[in-house]
């Protein structure tokens, strides 16, 4: 606080204001700072010879403590050759407001930038998948290795050259399949085997080793066992593979822990095994195909997904001349949407939380029965229970059926008919919180969650915010940080709802968080009812109808984030190229909250037994399908 | 008192264990039996206790709305004019808004004046690669793909039967009327009638023509309007202006035809 006195006076720039901080860096810094003048883009370039130090300033002096997002893009062809890599960060303040975006750019044959783990240790994954999939290098990173892909991975696929194995065209649509549409099926034209590249100096005997060894490296082994032990039990030193198929990880994901005796030392988290390079599949894609995409990120919630995707397009939109805001009734639809799978992802990471304490399958089958009849309504409503593909750029695919109906088709078919605003207020009004009532009772004074939960994993509220910790995870070490109020959209203002925050930041923290956010939702939900009735009939798509269904979009950036059930979820999609807009995205990038949370995963453990981990992974609440993208 | 948190737990336990019999209790052997109506009471937000269903002896009905691999609709085969033809006409919509690119689709010419003619020649789904996003239904002008219901498709062997060609991948209109009455009836009015859009629109062509022929002195205005492609008029229209503009056009059908009949 006296900093940011201290800062008033020396200028006149009103750094509350995101234009005074921006003048405040161009003033403290003349040539290293500049703005980003670029159509359709904000915030400041940086020079990276300088990056660390801005960093700093922008860290300490100007009180941007929060990095939400860094990630790499790759402008060959579009921007000057010497300055065609780029690192887009995204900062925040954890008392809220918009984002401070910096920037800086590094030839693309020889991109080195310095490194901001020291600064910001939240970006630590975030370099490593940028070196992974880009092949920037980060001077000074501590650990810097691949991340989703494998060490012996030829190439770094997000670059604009590289081209995937069943390659057929840059852009969607390809021009094979109409009119003249030979059909044809993948691997016939590219059998199995054929469309691995090696690097020429690759010996293939070696294949094995070469991931393996750069996994285990900088795990302290080697290291003289007796001189550990102290004067208790002598114990020895194990490296213990958990994953990639332990059903405890929730999917196929790897914990490398070094333990001594039971107790944790080191832990590293290994992913990538679900890796499919959505956000090349994104490149290639129109702006619209991505968004089914979205919904196999974090397959549980996938209306926030789309949301947030929705969010991204329509800034860019907003950029161009002809745009209109998305209707009242389908942003109230969009509430009900993400509230509803708030409670679908809780209810489903709580049950998933107790079966990795023991309590084998009953309670989580107690939360799955009020689950399914949430599912129901988003198949009625969307057509998928889990894949809903339902928002879209300027409204929703859809306005709410009058009765969530069904239809005989198969044999022994039985039929159900509702009507829809009756099965909302149902279970709103009554079953969700007679279920809460009911799983509290049953659960929060239990001995043994208390026993287990309390005290573990904890979570210190400094390092959340310098790991970048978010949703439940931040909440639960007592930081009141959510973007639905930090940086509101949609409905949001005008709804009245708290931000449980836990106190200490242990597993138990995050039970409770996620328990008291649950019945957060039913309180927005039930002042979104009378909404629903209010608006009944009314338009839900932007400008009165359907959107085209290839959009051109406006060229520029933009950064849509939206407080998904696990955490900030954030879309970096750039528009670039022709100057009247473009029909794909030229950079496509998703800040996955369960990438993000993984790397405090570490800190987290230590010192704890080898059986908590298991809880500790359970309370963050990852997907592999949103971690590996 | 220590354990106290832990025999609170199994008071709810066994709650949950008493429930999963009441429906036993209440319904008995109805419960099992194939023409029920307590399936919506145990399956809805009143259900309490079992909430499974013993599939395939019973399933659960999917809803209007739900998507799976999609059909090419046909006309019906006791259709008067066309029985069996496409309401496809390969303008290729479909397949360019296909996110993983999985519909193939050839275009059918005149053998003589080489052509597109409005039809497709070929129309291929790889249902491996078809997410089921429904965005070739949501986005065709003509309704002429749509969405399935039917789920169980699983196969033996996955390299020769999971390419749909058209024979496959043709359904009746009428069973899209079946397995989705409320949307099927929106798009009809969406429309303006039960055929094809473009039957329509040759039948409204006709009768302007007619029209004209026989009263030459029309006001501008209305010809205007009649002119105008049906699809974009309907959006400005409200549900009752639709409902008169539809009955408007069924007078003009009804006297073309009774002037056709007397000539």
């Amino acid at each position: 606080m006296t900093n940011e006195v201290s800062i008033e006076q020396q200028t006149q720039h009103d750094i509350q204001k995101l234009d005074g901080v921006v003048d405040y860096l161009i003033e403290k810094y003349p040539n290293i700072v500049t703005k980003d003048t670029r159509e359709g883009y904000s915030g400041v370039m940086i020079d990276r010879n300088h990056l660390v130090d801005v960093a700093t300033t922008m860290r300490d002096e100007l009180g941007y403590n929060y990095l939400s997002s860094a990630t790499a893009v790759d402008y060959v062809g579009v921007s000057e050759p010497d300055s065609d890599m780029e690192m887009v960060y995204h900062a925040y303040r954890i008392s809220g407001g918009g984002a401070l975006v910096f920037k800086t750019q590094a030839p693309r044959d020889n991109p080195v930038i310095p490194s901001l783990v020291d600064v910001y240790p939240a970006s630590d994954f975030q370099e490593r998948e940028a070196y992974d999939l880009y092949g920037i290098q980060f001077a000074g990173h501590p650990n810097l290795k691949r991340i989703l892909l494998w060490e012996g991975f030829h190439g770094h696929p997000m670059r604009k050259d590289w081209k995937e194995a069943y390659y057929e065209e840059e852009t969607k649509p390809f021009g094979s399949r109409w009119p003249g549409g030979q059909v044809h099926r993948s691997e016939e034209m590219n059998p199995y085997g054929k469309n691995v590249k090696y690097p020429d100096d690759f010996d293939l005997s070696r294949l094995r080793d070469i991931s393996e060894e750069s996994i285990y490296s900088g795990l302290g082994l080697g290291v003289d066992v007796q001189s550990l032990g102290g004067d208790g039990m002598k114990t020895d030193r194990l490296i213990v593979n958990m994953g990639p198929h332990h059903p405890s990880t929730h999917g196929v994901f790897r914990m490398v822990i070094t333990l001594n005796g039971e107790t944790i030392e080191t832990l590293e988290p290994v992913m990538g095994y679900l890796h499919r390079n959505h956000e090349k599949i994104g490149e290639r894609n129109t702006y619209l195909h991505n968004m089914p995409f979205t919904d196999r990120l974090d397959y549980l919630s996938s209306m926030g997904n789309n949301v947030g995707y929705a969010l991204a397009i329509e800034q860019l939109m907003a950029k161009g001349s002809r745009y209109t805001p998305v209707p009242y009734r389908a942003e109230v639809i969009r509430v009900l949407m993400m509230e509803l799978t708030r409670i679908v992802n809780h209810l489903w990471s709580i049950g998933f939380l107790l079966n990795d304490l023991g309590a084998f399958f009953t309670p989580m089958l107690y939360a799955n029965n009020e689950r399914e009849k949430i599912l129901d309504f988003f198949e009625a409503v969307a057509g998928s229970r889990l894949m809903c593909n339902y928002m879209r750029f300027g409204g929703i695919f859809k306005d709410l059926p009058d009765r969530i109906k069904s239809v005989m088709n198969m044999v022994n078919d039985r039929i159900r008919d509702f009507d829809t605003m009756e099965y909302l207020t149902d279970i709103i009004t009554e079953r969700l919180p007679r279920f809460l009532d009911e799983y509290e009772y049953y659960l929060n004074q239990n001995e043994i969650i208390r026993a287990r939960c309390i005290g573990v994993g904890v979570l210190p509220p400094d390092m959340a915010v310098a790991y970048g910790a978010v949703g439940p995870l931040l909440r639960g070490s007592g930081i009141g940080y959510d973007v639905r109020r930090a940086e509101p959209y949609s409905i949001y203002p005008e709804l009245d709802f708290d931000i449980p925050v836990g106190v200490q930041g242990d597993i138990y923290d995050r039970y409770t968080v996620r328990m008291r956010e649950m019945r957060e939702s039913l309180r927005i939900l039930r002042q979104i009812l009378p909404r629903l009735e209010a608006t009944k009939g009314q338009e839900v798509w932007a400008g009165g109808k359907q959107g085209a269904y290839s959009p051109r979009i406006p060229i520029g950036e933009s950064y849509g984030r939206v407080e998904n059930p696990k955490g900030e979820l954030g879309y970096y999609v750039v528009s670039a190229g022709d100057p009247k807009g473009t029909q794909n995205p030229w950079r496509y990038h998703v800040r996955a909250p369960s990438f993000t949370n993984l790397t405090a995963l570490g800190a987290m453990s230590k010192g704890h037994k080898v059986a908590d981990v298991v809880t500790i992974l359970g309370s963050i609440d990852i997907v592999l399908g949103e971690t590996d993208r | 008192m220590y354990g106290q948190g832990i025999f609170k737990g199994l008071v709810v336990t066994f709650k949950h264990l008493i429930n999963t019999y009441v429906d036993d209790l209440r319904y008995g052997w109805r419960k099992y039996s194939k023409d029920t109506d307590n399936f919506e009471t145990r399956q809805g937000p009143k259900s309490r206790g079992s909430f499974t269903v013993q599939y395939p002896d019973e399933k659960i009905a999917v809803p209007e709305r739900f998507r799976f691999v999609p059909f090419l609709v046909v006309e019906d085969d006791d259709h008067p004019d066309r029985p069996g033809h496409d309401w496809c006409t390969s303008c290729g919509i479909c397949a360019k808004v296909c996110p993983p690119q999985c519909i193939w689709i050839i275009r059918s010419e005149d053998p003589v004046t080489k052509r597109p003619v409005p039809e497709p020649e070929a129309f291929f789904i790889d249902i491996d690669i078809c997410m089921n996003c429904g965005y070739c239904a949501e986005f065709c002008p003509f309704d002429a793909i749509k969405m399935d219901h039917d789920y169980e498709m699983a196969s033996y062997d996955r390299t020769t039967t999971h390419i749909h060609d058209k024979e496959k991948l043709s359904k009746p209109f009428s069973y899209w009327k079946r397995i989705a009455p409320t949307t099927a009836y929106e798009e009809m009015e969406a429309r303006g009638g039960w055929e094809h859009i473009d039957v329509i629109k040759a039948k409204k062509k006709l009768a302007n023509a007619e029209a004209k022929k026989a009263a030459t002195p029309i006001p501008v205005a209305e010809a205007v309007a009649t002119d105008a492609p049906p699809v974009e008029v309907k959006e400005e229209l409200s549900a009752d202006e639709r409902k008169a503009k539809r009955e408007a056009a069924l007078a003009r059908k009804r006297t073309k035809e009774q002037g056709e009949g007397g000539e």
